[in-house]
């Protein structure tokens, strides 16, 4: 598994205060990732470090293998589609494209041509008049024409309403399964990520709470409910991520590799944005689980 | 990148063109009728004791020669100020202030190709207008500028107004290298612009907001503009240096009659033809400057003629001398080119700091 992304002890500080700390990760190639995480978790942070767009204030940040932004060709390897998908208000979309083209060598035109074809944009509008769909959708043919190896994107539907959300993430996966691009996409729509995600990075304070495929993810959560239980007295192999008591009743959220056979418990699986909530709700103390984190130690 | 540069630059572009046009037009429509005037009203035939010639030919032109005459001496000094605000202080920080610099900076163009391009292409540009407007502005000017070093560097006009024999409108020329002229001619504008706009950019890459750039450019480039004539220019060259002794013959007294003051006029035409005066004083024979009159010279109204040839002998017992100080007119284009080497290295400074601190971030 060699990582589009690895980071080790990054930190990323303004003035006084650290948006990104001690973060050590590494995300994996050939996937769509999904990177979740609370408000302030440094994701945006850490997708501006991976884009050279920043300068980390230690550790280090691979992206490819090679440092970020180095020069022309590590720049033109990677894509990036920035938080609320900023365009040039006072250019239309044909100068998007002919910028696209201008700064790119390997710049597929074709591609872009066909693309805006298909969105039904009008070449003559200014990007200022767009809808944020729309300027999404820009910014995204923008980002796929200069042909990546990766694609960052940052929050790119947090603005969009769900139609054009869902047309954005639908000409997204087009694309990846048109040209095999690796794509981490920050996000706190966990729904939307369910629908595209086959990875999944929970951040939660710089720190990765949990990371892995999504598929194995779901099947490794279990909700085990049933009379009221000690949780410490759970079986070696059973770790519990959340749990709530009433009176009578327990409800915990374990992750486990093995089938839960108490008889006591009534097991059910756990949706995906139970699962991402689980997991980033402070409340939930839940001790770093070494390998399979994704952690690079 | 220097497609897209040139593309982003262009609205601004038309607007400096449209105005070089419109001051082209102005001045190519009246240059000839001054210099045919120049001709023909002697000045530039004249060898020697021109003066006379020199200020007949500068009364004798029209309204609209004073007001292009002022108003391009407004443009030089304009120019580069707003080359600074509305070329320099945006390029970068609207990048900041509308969040485009993702987009920017992500495309397969390093951020030190990206700056180097802009500044390097809008920066020409400014230097190219700012010396086309120059080389217009002083070849339309040049016989003004002529027939005021051979007036003896600045003329006072007091035009008679066609009604009466009240004076009108008062109008001046200067030399050309008096300050106030100094910085609209020759190749002193390119200096300004580069530095001009290298200073907008600056503020724009440090601010990161364009307005608030723009003000802190004008402060400053006014700052600039008002401390190296003053302070810098009169030492950019040793000064030259003049003195002569008072005598009683040579000095005359005058005498403020509201405050009851008595002070000394030098004879005061030390200073070759055309030269800038940076200092005219009186010094005692020790070399300090004279500043305390003699008791003879507490002069009233009641003292008389006696109490002036008092005063003057007590003056010239004392052995004082007058000393100039002045930059002759000959150091114009020495001056020029040094002021300008000045301008265009303290811009290239701005830029590496502009590099600089627009990579920081990344490294």
């Amino acid at each position: 598994m060699s990582a589009v992304i690895e980071a080790n002890g990054l930190g990323m500080r303004y003035r006084r205060t650290w948006a990104l700390r001690d973060c050590t990760l590494a995300i994996p190639h050939g996937r769509v990732v999904g990177l979740v995480g609370p408000n302030g978790a440094g994701k945006t942070t850490l997708l501006h470090l991976a884009t050279g767009l920043l300068a980390p204030a230690c550790g280090t940040i691979s992206v490819l293998g090679e440092h970020p932004a180095a020069g022309p060709a590590e720049l033109a390897r990677v894509g990036f589609v920035a938080q609320e998908a900023p365009v040039y208000a006072r250019m239309t979309v044909a100068d998007h494209l002919r910028l696209g083209a201008w700064l790119n060598p390997a710049w597929d035109d074709e591609l872009a041509q066909r693309r805006i074809g298909q969105l039904d944009l009008d070449t003559k509008q200014r990007a200022g008049s767009l809808s944020g769909g729309q300027r999404a959708q820009l910014a995204l043919t923008l980002a796929l024409a200069k042909r990546p190896e990766l694609l960052l994107l940052d929050e790119p539907v947090a603005s969009l309403d769900p139609l054009a959300r869902r047309e954005f993430l639908r000409g997204l996966m087009e694309a990846v399964a048109e040209h095999g691009i690796s794509v981490v996409l920050s996000s706190h729509l966990v729904a939307d990520l369910g629908r595209v995600c086959d990875y999944l990075v929970v951040l939660v304070a710089s720190r990765v709470r949990v990371a892995g495929e999504v598929s194995d993810l779901l099947a490794s959560h279990r909700r085990l409910s049933g009379p009221r239980r000690d949780p410490a007295t759970l079986p070696a192999g059973q770790q519990v991520i959340e749990e709530s008591h009433t009176v009578k009743q327990t409800v915990l959220l374990v992750r486990t590799d093995e089938p839960v056979l108490d008889p006591a418990w009534t097991v059910t699986p756990v949706s995906l944005e139970d699962l991402v909530l689980a997991y980033i709700n402070p409340a939930n103390d839940i001790p770093a689980r070494g390998p399979q984190l994704g952690v690079v130690s | 990148m220097i497609r897209l540069t040139w593309h982003q630059f262009r609205p601004q572009a038309i607007v400096a063109a449209g105005a070089l046009i419109v001051m082209a037009i102005l001045l190519a429509a009246t240059g000839p009728g001054l210099g045919h005037g120049y001709t023909s009203s002697g000045v530039s035939a004249c060898h020697a004791n021109c003066a006379t010639i020199a200020s007949s030919f500068i009364d004798s032109l029209g309204s609209f020669d004073h007001l292009l005459y002022f108003a391009s001496i407004a443009l030089m000094y304009l120019a580069p100020a707003l080359m600074g605000l509305f070329w320099g202080a945006p390029l970068i920080a609207r990048e900041f202030e509308a969040g485009t610099y993702p987009i920017a900076w992500t495309q397969s163009v390093t951020r030190l190709r990206w700056t180097l391009v802009k500044l390097g292409l809008v920066g020409l540009v400014a230097v190219a207008t700012a010396g086309l407007l120059s080389l217009m502005v002083t070849w339309w000017a040049s016989p003004i500028d002529h027939a005021a070093s051979l007036a003896g560097g600045s003329v006072q006009v007091a035009q008679q107004s066609a009604a009466g024999g009240r004076a009108g409108a008062t109008w001046f020329v200067l030399d050309r290298i008096a300050p106030v002229i100094f910085a609209t001619r020759g190749v002193a504008p390119l200096g300004y612009a580069a530095f001009a706009f290298a200073l907008g950019v600056t503020a724009g890459v440090l601010l990161r907001r364009a307005v608030p750039a723009m003000a802190v450019t004008l402060a400053v480039f006014i700052a600039i503009q008002v401390v190296v004539p003053n302070l810098v220019r009169p030492h950019l060259l040793p000064p030259a240096h003049a003195t002569a002794s008072l005598s009683a013959q040579n000095l005359s007294l005058s005498r403020n009659a509201a405050s009851g003051q008595t002070s000394i006029q030098p004879p005061g035409n030390l200073a070759p033809q055309g030269a800038w005066v940076l200092s005219d004083i009186i010094i005692t024979p020790s070399g300090a400057q004279f500043t305390a009159l003699p008791q003879a010279c507490t002069l009233t109204p009641a003292s008389g003629p006696a109490g002036v040839l008092d005063c003057k002998d007590a003056l010239a017992a004392m052995h004082l001398r007058e000393s100039v100080t002045y930059q002759p007119a000959s150091r114009f284009w020495p001056l020029q080119w040094i002021e300008t080497g000045i301008y265009l290295l303290l811009a290239a400074g701005l830029g590496w700091a502009c590099v600089w601190q627009v990579r920081r971030r990344a490294r």
